[in-house]
């Protein structure tokens, strides 16, 4: 076993799951108060890819186009929130499966137009490109290191937001009873905006920090996507925390699967055998998970209260 | 007897399949053909769909898997038939016997795990099992891996009939076609299509009067996974290539799509649906690159404005005629 590798692969687990996690916490919110599936939150996710990629080429500095991007990628959810998917919040989940694919057509299509069917590279800016030792003369990359500290303050404003002040106990409650929290007098369309900006801007936040360490492409949101529904499935739909746990599982279990799978295998069988069958296993060991998972509790590891 | 005009547009619509390739070979655009064939195969994947979806209320975002697997039984098949020449592995009808078995497993292990749960956990969990099946095959450099298989060969029937020719081909696909929407018939009208309808339109109710509800949505959900399979052998044969990309979770989607824009929880809804989306993807493709652009949200369209799809138009149509004809009578009265 090679010990510092296995450091690495679980920092480089941790970053993934830092990254899941923001496009979790925005869907598991839009799903537990507006009961809204957004099969187009991945589109988000490439939007704030897309856009760091042009602020950056236009100010030359990837911070600055990070800065801008973010309110870019809320106003975008906004505008989405109002133009298309308000009228979907009373229709049935299928309404809404459909519809939101039919916007993921049209958004891959749309950056296809404006950006080019080529994907982009966002260069790394030079004093996060190199890497930082962090102990015994292990080194790690500087940028992925940002990424887990961004994230990690993330989380910690989120729950300071959910759990402390006046907006997060609107959100809590309209988790729990919608119609309750609509009936003492709350401007519920204002709430739903609100947290369809914030669902937005977290996932813009994650599409634009893993715009660097992938390439930004047309329907980079997808596939991260179905894995963000593995993760708030695991956690349970409602809530960040199960979110946020899931997701560092998912990440975790995915990212060093992927690197140590062949070796674990081959204690097993042969060496060719393992080789051939380790991708394959690798890519489906969340889905098992996620299998055991629900077989044992159908409603995932935490399951929000009064659902 | 006189037909309504829904029933009328839709016997007009079968009969134009059937009529297909004669039309095709008349005006010497074989093309034509192989079209309306994806049309029929995708047509069966609907239909299959919809048995659970449209009759049963079980929202699966995976079902495009049963096309992977299907497909991929041919493509091993005829890989080893052609490749190790091991003859029996080229056989159509062990082809369709395989598929169909491996798809009903499929369909028992994804629905054994999925039924148990609801709603949004249920639509999110299918779709997640078909992108691990999805994955499979990926992963499968064997036979492939991402870039997929060629089948230098279709499907052989012993010389019942040849493969290689698209009208035999199509004839294949229209029989299993019908053959599918006859079973879908029979199943909907029986006791146990009974008790799926009324799980859909109220679970508790169903328990309540002692239906194992569960045994029967996952007897649904393999029927419905076997017809898939079946189209995915067709559907191999069709286009004589293999890939991940079949079951890919955009597939699924499309066959939900086709399945909702016909008519959801009708007969022919989906074969309305398979039909009028592919002659709009080749409609909408032949006039802009970018016809994506339009579809995606033409379907938000369709889905806010146009509940019950094509065929609920029709419906709307069969009711205006009525009273039309009702109208007619009481002012000659």
């Amino acid at each position: 076993m090679n010990w510092v590798l296995l450091l690495e692969q679980t920092l480089n687990g941790f970053q993934f799951g830092i990254l899941l996690f923001l496009l979790a916490a925005g869907l598991t919110l839009i799903f537990g108060i507006m009961d809204l599936i957004n099969l187009a939150h991945g589109s988000l996710y490439m939007m704030g890819a897309y856009f760091a990629a042009t602020f950056t080429q236009w100010t030359d500095s990837f911070l600055l186009g990070a800065l801008l991007a973010l309110p870019a990628c809320m106003l975008f959810g906004i505008i989405l929130e109002t133009v298309a998917l308000r009228t979907l919040y009373a229709r049935s989940h299928l309404d809404q499966v459909l519809a939101t694919f039919g916007l993921i057509l049209f958004f891959n299509e749309f950056v296809r137009l404006i950006w080019g069917p080529i994907g982009l590279d966002i260069p790394l800016p030079e004093q996060l490109s190199g890497s930082v030792e962090l102990f015994f003369g292990i080194r790690y990359p500087a940028f992925r290191l940002v990424i887990i500290v961004v994230g990690i303050l993330t989380a910690f404003l989120l729950y300071l937001l959910v759990s402390k002040t006046k907006i997060g106990m609107l959100i809590r409650a309209g988790a729990s009873n919608r119609q309750m929290v609509s009936a003492l007098g709350v401007n519920i369309n204002l709430l739903y905006t609100i947290v369809f900006g914030l669902g937005a801007a977290l996932a813009g936040l994650a599409g634009l920090m893993a715009a660097p360490i992938m390439t930004v492409e047309i329907g980079m949101g997808e596939g991260i996507l179905i894995i963000t529904f593995v993760v708030i499935v695991i956690g349970g739909v409602g809530s960040i925390k199960g979110a946020f746990v899931a997701a560092l599982i998912v990440g975790f279990i995915d990212t060093v699967g992927r690197s140590f799978l062949p070796d674990i295998l081959g204690l097993f069988v042969s060496n060719d055998v393992a080789d051939t069958a380790a991708p394959a296993i690798s890519s489906m060991l969340i889905y098992i998970l996620m299998a055991l998972i629900l077989a044992i509790k159908p409603q995932g590891l935490f399951p929000p209260k009064g659902a | 007897m006189k037909l309504s005009p829904r029933a009328t547009i839709i016997t007009l619509l079968m009969i134009g399949l059937g009529a297909v390739p004669l039309i095709a070979d008349g005006i010497d655009e074989p093309f034509y053909t192989v079209l309306f064939s994806r049309m029929l195969i995708l047509s069966i994947g609907a239909v299959s769909l919809n048995l659970i979806l449209g009759f049963g209320g079980m929202v699966s975002f995976g079902h495009a898997v049963y096309l992977g697997i299907g497909s991929y039984v041919v493509g091993i098949g005829t890989f080893h038939a052609v490749e190790d020449g091991v003859e029996w592995m080229g056989n159509g009808f062990i082809h369709i016997a395989i598929a169909v078995a491996a798809s009903a497993l499929a369909g028992l292990f994804i629905g054994a795990i999925s039924l148990r749960t609801r709603g949004v956990y249920f639509i999110m969990i299918t779709l997640a099992f078909a992108q691990m099946f999805y994955f499979i095959a990926v992963g499968n450099e064997n036979y492939g891996g991402d870039d997929g298989l060629s089948l230098y060969t279709r499907s052989d029937f012993l010389g019942l009939f040849d493969l290689s020719n698209d009208n035999s081909l199509y004839y294949l696909n229209f029989f299993v076609l019908v053959a599918s929407l006859y079973l879908t018939h029979r199943l909907t009208n029986s006791r146990f299509g009974k008790v799926i309808r009324g799980t859909k339109s109220n679970e508790q109710r169903m328990k309540s009067i002692g239906f194992p509800v569960y045994r029967y949505q996952l007897v649904a959900f393999v029927i419905a996974g076997a017809i898939c399979g079946l189209a995915g052998v067709l559907s191999a044969n069709q286009t004589d290539f293999v890939s991940p990309s079949v079951m890919h979770w955009t597939r699924s989607g499309d066959l939900i799509i086709m399945t909702v824009l016909g008519g959801i929880g009708t007969l022919f809804g989906p074969v309305i649906g398979a039909v009028a989306f592919l002659l709009l993807e080749e409609l909408l493709s032949g006039v802009t690159e970018y016809w994506q652009l339009f579809f995606g949200p033409m379907l938000v369209l369709v889905v806010i404005f146009a509940r019950g799809g094509i065929d609920g138009i029709l419906v709307g149509l069969d009711r205006w005629w009525q009273n039309y004809f009702l109208k007619k009578k009481a002012e000659e009265n």
